[in-house]
């Protein structure tokens, strides 16, 4: 991809934005195109974005990111209790507080590498989390989640009239629930994608993808690694704040258990199922998992029959049976299973299996046999 | 000194839990050199073994309540006790240290299964995708056991003669109305017979001996003409049954629910770390110290001058440990390092 001009570039973040912004449309025969589910695509697009940033480029996997999503979250809703009801400072305090988060955690984490890296991470995670839930109930609310209340200060807004309900998120007067919401958050994650485009085409870019495949010849030739390493870890850090912010901004609640590990493994899994290190990747194993995941865990027996209601009644009893198990509270199993698949077959995820694809059907054009160098896959480097 | 006393006491229930998990870990990681991320779930899965030999021994058929007269009344009676009365009972009782003896080839089977069908594929990947892919695997398995037995915790009790209080203070001549668990004690006991077991292992059999010189050099071993590999997978499962019986025996103290391998796999990992990568006396060692440590920071006389230390202290002193001594405490030169 790197071949690519930066006029070729600019067509595909043409073709990027109007895709992400007509999702509205599109998404209709899918039975997807409801404001919720597709502010959920935007944010955890978002998210897996700047955490492909990290694991992709530089090759250092994190299982502690979910703590930036919790504080950007955390940030956010205090904004909104403090300050305003305005999305725009939220955003921002959320994004830069997420980042000095990053640079602490960063700053030490990154002494190691390999699974050290990963261990020391979620060592991190977990203690927000335990925090979170203990001694900073104060500022989180603890169990109960932080919500908004009606007699927060808000100093930047006029008073609220007496008997007023809550207030919504707004952005200089629109309300941002709904579609006005998901706009916003498309409109976020598209420059969110662009950033992600300029970094991965730089030479700072290039760097972490050296990093990446041989570290220490990158330290013989000179390079002191680690401010690299450590930018880009803010960055992606910076990026899961601003996912946790756009979360406070469509629902103004904040709760514990979004920093807990699995949902650091949840982004994992939307990186690994899309393809590491790809730009596109990320976004489409995002909204594949909230895709199905919304679909899934909505049917139950009833749906399944109904699915099943053209087979004879035996099989269709046997076809319920077994695919039962997989759907509704089970969806974490059709996670899990899939996860594993990914892994073993295609390490590369979508976009590996799309270059295969694509690389099966020109070597049948042209001359069969011969290795595809297309199908290699880069071998990270595991310090 | 009695309140440290106790709170020595105290953590060692729970550093032995972690010792033997650590030793799990490291025995797979210091053969295979795989990073186990689903090995809390063999200790989860220990744990319902438990479950599901105490389910088994008190299926019940129902019996008309004879005691309550004035309408039907029905009592569920386990066959065992009609079978067999008293030693019925008495087997039931005793369901957790009999779920041993089931426990041992369920998850020595479930061991073998998981590093033939799985593991063995990613001796060559990188450790990122053995953390990834075992922890789908530790997903999966969760669910299943969720699927099968539900949610909610599920509590099995220890033996009645064991289920109440030891007076330890009276056998240390400290104050008498120092009390323990019983139970605890007996886990201590237990998880130190496995450990000096597995080492004893190692250390005195030939068996042992070979699966030592592999984990040092595995390809000379392989050129002198030893199946290393088969041993290897022996060791894998060993790790597994030592994960399995350090469950099965924990359900009295904290009841079973599908997570709990889970939340116990996080803390493991960090006593390996701390204990130094591939060096079991190592990863024992510290899974005691931590689970000590975690007690005494629970000292309401400590959580006064720094809240909340107690659910923090483990990984506080991981990262400084990592970060002053990467090797951990006992780790080797060359072992793991970047």
């Amino acid at each position: 991809m790197s071949q690519q001009s930066p006029k070729q570039d600019l067509m595909w973040m043409a073709v990027f934005t109007a895709v992400v912004l007509s999702m509205p449309i599109w998404m209709e025969p899918f039975g997807a195109a409801y404001p919720d589910l597709l502010q959920k695509f935007a944010i955890f697009g978002i998210f897996a974005i700047g955490f492909n940033i990290l694991f992709g480029l530089t090759g250092y996997l994190s299982f502690g990111h979910a703590a930036f999503l919790g504080v950007g979250s955390y940030t956010a809703v205090w904004s909104f209790k403090l300050l305003t009801m305005n999305v725009i400072p939220a955003i921002l305090f959320s994004t830069i507080l997420a980042g000095i988060f990053a640079v602490l955690i960063g700053f030490v984490c990154l002494r190691r590498s390999g699974i050290y890296f990963s261990i020391l991470t979620l060592a991190f995670a977990q203690m927000s989390y335990n925090l979170a839930y203990s001694v900073l109930t104060p500022i989180t609310k603890g169990e109960t989640s932080l919500q908004l209340e009606l007699n927060d200060p808000r100093i930047l807004d006029a008073a609220a009239v007496a008997g007023a309900g809550l207030p919504s998120t707004e952005l200089f007067g629109m309300k941002l629930s709904g579609y006005p919401g998901f706009y916003f958050c498309a409109v976020l994650l598209i420059i969110g994608f662009y950033i992600s485009l300029r970094i991965f085409r730089s030479p700072f870019g290039l760097k972490l993808a050296a990093i990446k495949s041989n570290q220490k010849r990158m330290s013989y030739t000179g390079f002191n690694t680690r401010p690299y390493l450590l930018s880009a870890f803010v960055i992606s850090g910076m990026y899961a704040g601003l996912a946790g912010a756009l979360m406070a901004v469509t629902d103004p609640l904040a709760g514990a258990e979004r920093m807990q590990w699995t949902a650091s493994g949840e982004v994992v899994l939307m990186t690994i199922l899309g393809g590491v290190g790809t730009l596109i990747g990320p976004l489409l194993g995002a909204g594949l998992i909230k895709y199905f995941e919304n679909i899934f865990s909505s049917y139950n027996e009833k749906v399944l029959h109904d699915i099943f209601s053209f087979l004879p009644d035996m099989l269709e009893n046997v076809m319920v049976f077994i695919v039962n198990p997989f759907v509704g509270d089970g969806w974490h199993l059709t996670l899990g299973a899939l996860f594993m698949v990914v892994v073993i077959f295609l390490p590369g995820g979508i976009m590996e299996g799309y270059a295969r694809i694509v690389a099966w059907v020109k070597k049948d054009r042209s001359q069969p046999g011969g290795d595809d160098p297309h199908v290699a896959k880069p071998q990270p480097n595991e310090g | 000194m009695d309140a440290i006393f106790i709170q020595v006491l105290n953590g060692l229930d729970k550093g032995a839990a972690y010792a033997l998990m650590a030793l799990g870990l490291t025995l797979a990681f210091g053969t295979l050199g795989i990073v186990n991320f689903a090995h809390g779930v063999l200790f989860m899965l220990g744990a319902f073994c438990a479950v599901t030999v105490n389910k088994i021994l008190t299926i019940s058929e129902k019996v008309r309540d004879p005691s309550i007269t004035f309408f039907e009344a029905y009592k569920e009676i386990p066959y065992l006790e009609t079978w067999w009365g008293d030693v019925g009972t008495t087997i039931i009782d005793y369901s957790v240290p009999i779920s041993i003896l089931f426990t041992i080839p369920v998850m020595a089977l479930i061991g073998i299964a998981m590093e033939r069908g799985l593991i063995r594929f990613f001796y060559k990947r990188t450790h990122a995708e053995q953390i990834l892919v075992t922890f789908g695997l530790a997903i999966v398995l969760q669910e299943i056991v969720k699927h099968f037995f539900g949610a909610n915790s599920i509590p099995v009790g220890a033996p009645d003669i064991v289920s109440g209080s030891a007076p330890v203070g009276a056998f240390f001549g400290l104050d008498d109305t120092m009390v323990y668990p019983w139970w605890r004690l007996i886990y201590f006991v237990f998880s130190v017979v496995v450990i000096g077991g597995v080492f004893s292992f190692l250390q005195y059999t030939t068996y042992g001996m070979v699966v030592r010189a592999g984990m040092a050099d595995r390809d000379t071993v392989g050129l002198l003409g030893l199946n290393i590999q088969r041993r290897f997978t022996i060791v894998f499962a060993l790790a597994a049954v030592v994960a399995g019986l350090a469950g099965a025996m924990y359900t009295p103290i904290v009841a079973p629910d599908y997570q709990m391998g889970m939340q116990l796999l996080v803390l493991s990992f960090v006593v390996v770390v701390v204990g130094g990568m591939g060096s079991l006396p190592g990863a024992v060692a510290a899974g005691f110290l931590l689970g000590i440590l975690e007690s005494f920071a629970s000292m309401s006389e400590v959580k006064q001058i720094f809240p909340g230390i107690d659910q923090i202290i483990i990984y506080l002193v991981a990262v400084a440990i990592l970060l002053i001594r990467p090797r951990g405490l006992m780790g080797r030169k060359g072992v793991m390092e970047d």
